[in-house]
């Protein structure tokens, strides 16, 4: 029987929400960590009772967490990220040179291989990766040698590496975003990194299509189709079908925003349709509510363009919750289960790939991330 | 035998309740009182004092003998009283937000 294992972080702990693979009861643990600040928790595809999590506070700094039995027991494993050399300079919000700082880890990617090899991204914005189940973490020094970081700047929420893909069909592949810089691909295991941000146009930025300044939300790809890509920026939805090479706007018909369309933080993809996609839709970069006080994923079944609200089981007015980047992730049972958290505390699950929704917790701290491990 | 008292979290990251007790070399100073916590329980380093540069981070105050001395040199030797375990050394997570 499969079950499903749901990893939750919050702004004052994580919690760990497990079902069977109806997906209809599920059992509630945490709060982990209480108090602290739980950036996100995930899993390894290689072993999934092997968790990491990114634990931090504004008063006593970064922990990061390891777990070997899914969750039941933790060991603080380095927390130690020093950036490789002189760390040099990006942007400040003025536009001055402002000295790199780690602030947190924001995401964790463990390999799709080795339970013991895990990448994270930090703010400020680089990549790190720890080949000892997180014991030790060095840069990949590469990423903020590229030639452009000097030029990065942060967005609203910090300069933040948020996304990283590790490509399933090579192993040598990784994307990454960065707000606000852009995306970033490398094809040979994180030494060296090519900007990938043309075909994005931001208009709160000097030069609307310059090779890195964008503040890219997300981005999202399927295992099967992974030179495919999906991108939630500060404004628009884009998709690339060459790897992030060129990327194209498919807002479609998602809501109207005085003009506008396309604000949001999280995407995600169907477990088993490669081109069925998901966003929910914020109101402006100055509101972060849902637009009409109503929560609505939208999903396409095209990849794009051609979009179609979701609404059942989900609030439909006065609802004024913001959903952040990391909050979205999907299971792989048949039929393809979706889930994603609010900063109002609720974690909401559709277990027939979005038509109906209903909330599995509702009176969380508000939600970081959500992550999903579906267990055999 | 040096006595400090930890923060609620810190505690629990450390897996150890009440005040800790610890052997400390003299002259008895903050620094080698936080070097010994830190060998002592490794999972607290970069949580009282950065990796690196080994400054108080920014919301983290020392108190004892009823004295702030988050601000004192951190080679400063610390009051008799701590030395001795008469009286703690306490890390405190500063009241901040709201």
């Amino acid at each position: 029987m499969s079950q499903v294992r749901v990893l939750v972080g919050t702004r004052k702990g994580a919690f760990i929400l497990e079902s069977d693979g109806k997906r209809q009861k599920w059992d509630v643990s945490g709060p982990h960590f209480a108090g602290w600040e739980m950036y996100h928790v995930k899993g390894s595809p290689a072993d999934p009772n092997r968790l990491y999590a990114s634990q931090c506070s504004g008063w006593f700094g970064q922990m990061i967490q390891r777990s070997s039995d899914g969750g039941k027991t933790w060991e603080p494993v380095d927390n130690k990220f020093v950036y490789d050399g002189v760390p040099g300079t990006h942007q400040w919000y003025d536009g001055k040179p402002h000295p790199w700082e780690f602030k947190r880890v924001w995401h964790l990617e463990p390999s799709l291989t080795d339970p013991d090899k895990v990448y994270a991204g930090i703010e400020d914005a680089a990549l790190f990766h720890s080949a000892d189940g997180g014991k030790s973490w060095q840069e990949l020094p590469g990423l903020r040698g590229h030639g452009s970081g000097p030029r990065w700047q942060p967005g609203a929420g910090g300069m933040c590496l948020h996304t990283i893909l590790l490509d399933p069909m090579d192993p040598r592949r990784i994307f990454i975003a960065i707000s606000a810089a852009g995306a970033f691909r490398s094809d040979d295991a994180g030494v060296t990194w090519k900007a990938i941000n043309q075909g994005l146009r931001s208009e709160y930025i000097p030069d609307p299509t310059a090779e890195v300044g964008h503040c890219v939300h997300r981005i999202a790809q399927h295992k099967s189709r992974p030179n495919t890509l999906f991108m939630q920026k500060h404004w628009d939805v884009l998709r690339s079908d060459n790897a992030g090479d060129l990327w194209k706007e498919v807002n479609g018909n998602l809501p109207d925003d005085a003009g506008k369309r396309g604000f949001g933080f999280v995407i995600d993809v169907h477990a088993h349709e490669p081109d069925t996609i998901y966003v929910v839709p914020i109101k402006s970069d100055s509101q972060h509510f849902p637009h009409d006080g109503k929560l609505r994923v939208y999903r396409s079944r095209a990849g794009g363009n051609e979009w179609e609200p979701l609404t059942k089981g989900l609030p439909q007015q006065d609802c004024y919750v913001n959903i952040l980047r990391d909050a979205m992730a999907v299971d792989s049972l048949d039929s393809c289960g979706v889930y994603f958290g609010t900063t109002g505390g609720q974690v909401y699950a559709s277990a027939d790939a979005g038509d109906n929704w209903a909330p599995i917790v509702r009176d969380l701290p508000a939600v970081l991330s959500v992550e999903v491990q579906t267990l055999a | 035998m040096v006595r400090i008292v930890l923060p609620a979290h810190l505690r629990t990251l450390a897996q150890h309740n009440g005040e800790v007790q610890l052997d400390v070399p003299s002259p008895v100073t903050q620094r080698s009182i936080l070097d010994a916590l830190e060998a002592r329980y490794p999972m607290l380093r970069g949580t009282v004092r950065d990796h690196v540069t080994h400054e108080r981070r920014a919301f983290v105050r020392f108190f004892a003998c009823e004295e702030d001395l988050s601000h004192e040199s951190p080679d400063t030797p610390l009051p008799d009283a701590v030395a001795s375990g008469a009286e703690p050394f306490l890390i405190v997570g500063a009241i901040a937000g709201g």
